[in-house]
């Protein structure tokens, strides 16, 4: 039977208490705290609310020991033609770390003790573990990964690709807690691409801090790109200050069950963000796209645009809250969901939220689940085009027309890239299923 | 032999019939007018000949150049040389004008057992047929249709027909919201493609479409049956008179 309660720890490999036990006073008191969080919370059950619609019965029926190895993966060809610095992790550690560009410093976390005070002053206080088990767990672990960091006014002209992949087992699952942490200082202004990979079958649950000081910029692509036999639990959280910019972008295309949360801070004024996305599941796939956005100050925009295309009996969650509070006036809030389902046994579920506290602002939000339309199919075909090939177009449009919403051109053209080989794959001459 | 053969037909949409007995021959070369009032049956026709889901036919046959039309997909039949330019052009946000037109044009030539067409032949040829029609490379490269006035979507629609060249023409009320600036620049492509080859069925309600694209034949569409046939002067004299004989005539 499954309960709320913490049944299956998921705590593989050093004992937190352990590590504790070696680790500065700053850096043992959070393990300690992440840890007695987890513990007091447990992995959600079917009564928890924010997990309602992405059940983990099949994550907590595995016991998974340390990812260790090297995994079977190669960067999609487009992201690897990026021409930038490439950063390596390997089962939550970092493996390989070129020269940066002058303004970018990256350190590994695997001796945090070590860590500057950059670090020190963001790591563990922008991901919240309070209600987030997996955060939680993430932190408790805490002890490799990257922290990156722009330097005031550095404006590092390509992409940094930050690689992170896990090898997992056959039988037996593996289990890593890569961290992240991105500080981008005042008037810094960069591009990430984050791309989660691996083999075999295994949880990954990464945890990414990003925080972008004033009049800075962060574009942010991230690319899911997990076996088909992983779990992807990941939390990515932001902390903005004052006209900062975050342009952010996730494309879904792997995993078994994923579950990709993305909570915003936007504690500025005049603050632009943007977090836009794209699913693709096919056969039994789960995405879970869960957004979060606080706009606690003035002038604050924020942009959502999340398309999902499923086939076969894939599945798709979209939960989005944008919370307004009573400071944040003149707030303007977009936020849309749209699905194509392109099989009958394909289904999703759309919860947007807005909770709003200020009287003058502009929001709206909404949801469009569908098939594709009817008029568009038979335009195409009136002009000759066969219907496998006239939905294969209509599916590539509806998905790029979202890609395009990625800021920087490279990174837009890759993940264009990543998206087309889905759909040739997926949906290119699977004619008629969904009619 | 006669391009295209319409015999007894009846069409049904969601159990209402429709057409209730149309026949029509239209020989190649020909240029035929459709003419009827709102709610004839005069759209439905044109998607019947095209393809459409959603029309049933409970009797009658279509021939075409050969093919017995009805058995045919609308894909099929577009590449056989049927070309529907229509009434409501469809917006496709997301696919270039270009890259639609080129799926078209090889869709043809992958039936005819051809590869791919050259970029660049492909380029010149749609660059040679769009200067005719005013269109500009900066429309061929945005979305079809999308953000398009009412008169560049007509416009695009002589394009595609003028690049596809098909063998019948079915012009869908292709006059309905044009000023008389972008009336004469469609006709005049219309004309363009006026060829002893090539049939024309134009369906419209109006007469001043038929100033500029002289027809050999005029029909009056009424209730769902042809109800009257003649030729051009057909159409001036239901300019002045109207359809009232043909609606009140039950």
């Amino acid at each position: 039977m499954t309960t709320d309660t913490n049944t299956l720890p998921l705590v593989a490999g050093e004992d937190p208490a352990v590590l504790a036990a070696g680790a500065p006073d700053w850096l043992a008191a959070l393990r300690r705290a992440a840890i007695a969080r987890y513990d007091a919370i447990g992995l959600p059950g079917p009564r928890t609310e924010a997990w309602k619609f992405t059940g983990l019965n099949a994550v907590k029926a595995l016991t998974p020991v340390p990812a260790e190895g090297v995994p079977a993966t190669e960067l999609p060809p487009a992201v690897a033609a990026l021409d930038g610095p490439r950063i390596e992790i390997v089962n939550g550690r970092l493996s390989a770390l070129p020269a940066m560009p002058t303004g970018v410093e990256v350190v590994a976390l695997d001796d945090p003790a070590a860590a500057p005070e950059w670090v020190r002053a963001h790591l563990g206080s922008i991901a919240s573990f309070e209600t987030h088990p997996f955060t939680a767990l993430n932190t408790a672990q805490l002890a490799g990964g990257v922290a990156v960091r722009i330097a005031r006014g550095a404006m590092p002209e390509a992409p940094i690709v930050l690689s992170v992949a896990q090898a997992g087992g056959g039988e037996t699952a593996t289990i890593a807690h890569p961290r992240v942490l991105v500080v981008v200082e005042e008037g810094g202004s960069a591009d990430l691409v984050t791309v989660f990979q691996g083999s075999g079958r295994y949880i990954a649950n990464p945890v990414t801090e990003i925080a972008v000081a004033e009049g800075a910029r962060l574009g942010h692509a991230v690319l899911q790109a997990e076996d088909a036999e992983a779990f992807h639990v990941s939390m990515t959280a932001l902390k903005l200050a004052e006209k900062s910019t975050y342009d952010g972008f996730v494309l879904a295309t792997g995993s078994k069950l994923a579950r990709h949360e993305v909570r915003a801070e936007l504690d500025g004024e005049h603050i632009e963000y943007a977090i836009n996305g794209v699913y693709l599941g096919a056969d039994g796939q789960h995405h879970d796209i869960t957004t979060f956005i606080d706009h606690a100050r003035p002038h604050g925009t924020s942009h959502e645009m999340v398309k999902g295309v499923l086939t076969g009996t894939a599945r798709g969650v979209f939960q989005g809250k944008i919370l307004v509070r009573p400071d944040a006036q003149k707030t303007d809030g977009f936020q849309m969901n749209r699905a194509l389902l392109l099989s009958r046994d394909a289904e999703v579920n759309s919860k947007p939220e807005l909770e709003i506290y200020a009287d003058d602002v502009k929001c709206s939000h909404g949801a469009t689940v569908g098939e594709l339309e009817d008029d568009e199919l038979f335009y195409l075909m009136a002009r000759g085009i066969p219907r496998g090939r006239a939905r294969a177009l209509l599916v590539e449009a509806y998905v790029q027309e979202a890609i395009a919403l990625i800021g920087r051109a490279p990174v837009r053209d890759a993940f264009a890239a990543v998206a087309s080989e889905w759909l040739d794959r997926h949906v290119a001459g699977v004619s008629g299923s969904g009619e | 032999m006669a391009l295209l053969e319409i015999e007894g037909l009846h069409v049904e949409v969601e159990g209402k019939e429709i057409l209730k007995g149309i026949d029509l021959v239209i020989e190649p070369g020909e240029v035929h007018a459709i003419m009827g009032p709102n709610g004839s049956g005069k759209s439905t026709l044109s998607y019947v000949l095209s393809g459409r889901e959603g029309y049933e036919v409970t009797a009658g046959s279509i021939r075409f150049d050969g093919h017995d039309l009805l058995e045919m997909e609308a894909d099929e039949r577009a590449v056989a040389g049927i070309f529907l330019a229509f009434q409501y052009p469809v917006e496709l946000p997301g696919v270039s004008g270009m890259t639609f037109l080129k799926e078209a044009v090889n869709a043809r030539r992958k039936a005819a057992g051809e590869g791919d067409i050259d970029a660049m032949a492909f380029l010149k040829l749609v660059r040679a047929k769009a200067k005719g029609l005013g269109i500009t490379d900066e429309m061929l490269k945005r979305a079809v249709n999308v953000g398009f006035s009412g008169g560049e979507k007509k416009r695009n629609e002589i394009l595609h027909m003028a690049v596809l060249e098909p063998k019948l023409c079915v012009l869908d009320e292709t006059d309905s919201g044009l000023d008389i600036d972008a009336l004469k620049v469609v006709s005049d492509g219309v004309n363009a493609l006026r060829d002893p080859a090539r049939s024309m069925l134009v369906i419209t309600h109006y007469q001043r479409l038929l100033n500029h694209i002289e027809p050999d034949k005029v029909h009056v569409l009424a209730r769902g049956r042809i109800r009257r046939t003649g030729g051009k002067e057909l159409a001036l004299e239901l300019e002045q008179k109207g359809y009232a004989d043909f609606v009140e005539a039950a």
